[in-house]
């Protein structure tokens, strides 16, 4: 595992902050057991913007994901990327799993090019390839191109994952807990390599996560959701400044960050 | 307690208290383990019939005896004799009832493993026969089809239909919840989803089912042909069984496995080649 050399990161400026993904007065029940998973969610992710939402299971997190990914209709409220509502899985919709469920019969560049094949068929994953290459040395990961994933490490095959999200060239990226499964150094460093994939690409992120060091060390507003019935009780702006460096993690501020939101999570475990 | 330098030991050796030794087993190669059982086995087999007569000819027949039958069975069989053609009927038994298992066996398979309605409405039935003693049903076989080689080709195709379809709708379950998420996130159809990533998830499944299959298909074959006569190698097993030649039957079940071993090794050969990416289901390197 190489590390890239640091590239200059230029934050967004305030002014030129376009909305991506507009949520409003989303709601999900569900029909079976009457149970209300969200109410009145409201969120906007702009630009180039990071947005992590915490909070314990069953706080409706990942159901909120996999509305925003179109994998599951809302029971009412607005859900709309780049101007069009999101109706069902969409292109412009990058995804990455806990796993990072590389095919093992494809090599890394065949799984990289997946979305691709998937969609429009093997002569435009054949003309994606060079695109794919560009994505996996932006990774670090540049000579494992035909490599079967059962050879990759855990970290690696996390890497590629992140290749076969960017592919498709998505408005936003939807992370669902991707590094939960790693070894905590490898989940450090995958998080500072995110941090800059995201930054070189101006992409817009939003992660689920249990880990609030992560969340902290990763975003620019954190949303904490509780449960019964899922909402978010709060949202922090984290104004560390950027690129967020692992020491950041021993500084007062950001203890203090993370003890809020403990405490703020910790109230509602015994309510 | 600290070791200063002057206290450690000169000799290394006398330090290591414990080292792992491969066990005998380990060290010795697989050829020479298996020639030993072997030469163990004819040589208690030599011991109980030629040497003390324990036990009669009739029902073991000596090493000697059989070796006997083995050339002159091989010697017929390398001169196309009529024994050539009862093993040429028995292989093409065996193989189109092969085919047809995988044909059946395979779409039913993907009918329970890919459809509600199979899942709900065939799969019970489904069960339903496979616990049936399959081999009850050669006599109907033969009523319907006749005495030729097709009430055999039925007979060893039924029994080994059902350890495919089983293998099939296993296999099919097989894909994780998040490869099913993956490919619903990038927009794949059904047909996409079943084909590229289903199918290829649940092929070392359906090998398992194949080489069970491979098996039964020869049971049911001389099974057949036990119950139905005919021409094929079941026919002159059951011959030389009723005249008592046992040396004869052994030779027969000696040659006849040799076409199960090739139709098990040509299963497992095709695993090997498709299933490259996953070894866990081999067993000691031979399979």
């Amino acid at each position: 595992m190489t590390m890239a050399e640091p590239r200059p990161l230029t934050p967004t400026p305030v002014a030129q902050k376009r909305p991506v993904y507009e949520i409003a007065r989303l709601s999900k029940t569900y029909a079976r057991n009457r149970l209300t998973a969200l109410t009145d969610v409201n969120l906007t992710l702009y630009k180039g913007e990071f947005v992590s939402v915490v909070g314990s299971s069953g706080c409706g997190k990942s159901t909120l994901l996999k509305i925003m990914s179109g994998l599951m209709p809302p029971t009412t409220g607005r859900v709309v990327l780049e101007g069009t509502p999101v109706t069902g899985n969409r292109s412009d919709i990058g995804m990455m799993f806990q796993q990072a469920t590389l095919l093992p019969w494809k090599t890394t560049i065949e799984n990289i090019v997946l979305p691709i094949e998937i969609r429009e068929g093997r002569a435009a994953a054949r003309a994606a390839r060079p695109r794919a290459h560009e994505l996996l040395q932006l990774v670090g990961l540049g000579d494992f191109a035909n490599v079967y994933p059962g050879e990759l490490s855990g970290g690696m095959a996390q890497r590629a994952s992140i290749c076969r999200m960017l592919i498709s060239d998505p408005a936003v990226l939807l992370l669902d807990e991707p590094f939960s499964a790693l070894d905590e150094l490898t989940r450090d460093f995958m998080n500072m390599e995110l941090q800059r994939i995201c930054a070189e690409r101006q992409a817009t992120a939003f992660l689920v996560t249990h880990s609030l060091a992560e969340a902290v060390i990763l975003s620019d507003r954190i949303l904490v959701m509780k449960p019964r019935p899922g909402r978010v009780v709060e949202e922090i702006v984290i104004d560390l400044p950027r690129p967020r460096t692992l020491e950041m993690i021993n500084t007062p501020y950001f203890g203090e960050i993370v003890a809020h939101i403990r405490d703020l999570l910790g109230k509602e475990a015994h309510e | 307690m600290t070791a200063s330098p002057d206290m450690a030991s000169p000799d290394p050796q006398s330090d290591t208290v414990w080292v792992e030794r491969e066990s005998l087993i380990d060290r010795i190669p697989r050829w020479v383990a298996m020639l030993a059982l072997a030469v163990i086995v004819i040589t208690i087999w030599d011991l109980v019939t030629t040497r003390t007569g324990w036990i009669s000819p009739i029902i073991l027949p000596s090493p000697g005896e059989t070796l006997d039958d083995l050339i002159f069975v091989g010697h017929n069989l390398i001169t196309g004799g009529y024994m050539l053609e009862a093993l040429w009927t028995t292989t093409r038994t065996v193989f189109w009832a092969f085919l047809i298992a995988i044909a059946i066996g395979f779409s039913l398979g993907v009918l329970v493993g890919e459809t509600k309605f199979g899942e709900r409405a065939v799969m019970p039935y489904l069960v339903a026969i496979d616990t049936m003693p399959k081999v009850a049903f050669a006599p109907l076989f033969i009523a319907w089809l006749g005495f030729d080689i097709s009430s055999k080709v039925a007979l060893a195709a039924f029994i080994a239909t059902f350890p495919i379809v089983v293998s099939t709708a296993a296999g099919l379950y097989s894909a994780s919840e998040n490869e099913r998420l993956l490919f619903k996130s990038i927009g794949a159809t059904r047909w996409q989803t079943l084909t590229r990533l289903k199918l290829p998830t649940g092929l070392p499944q359906i090998f398992t089912g194949l080489k069970i299959a491979a098996v039964g298909v020869m049971a049911g074959a001389i099974t057949g042909e036990f119950l139905g006569g005919g021409q094929g190698f079941g026919a002159l097993i059951r011959q030389s069984a009723s005249t008592l030649d046992t040396p004869r039957v052994f030779a027969l079940i000696l040659y006849l496995s040799l076409l199960g071993l090739a139709l098990f090794f040509s299963v497992a050969w095709l695993q090997r080649r498709l299933v490259f990416w996953n070894k866990s289901d081999r067993l000691g390197g031979v399979m």
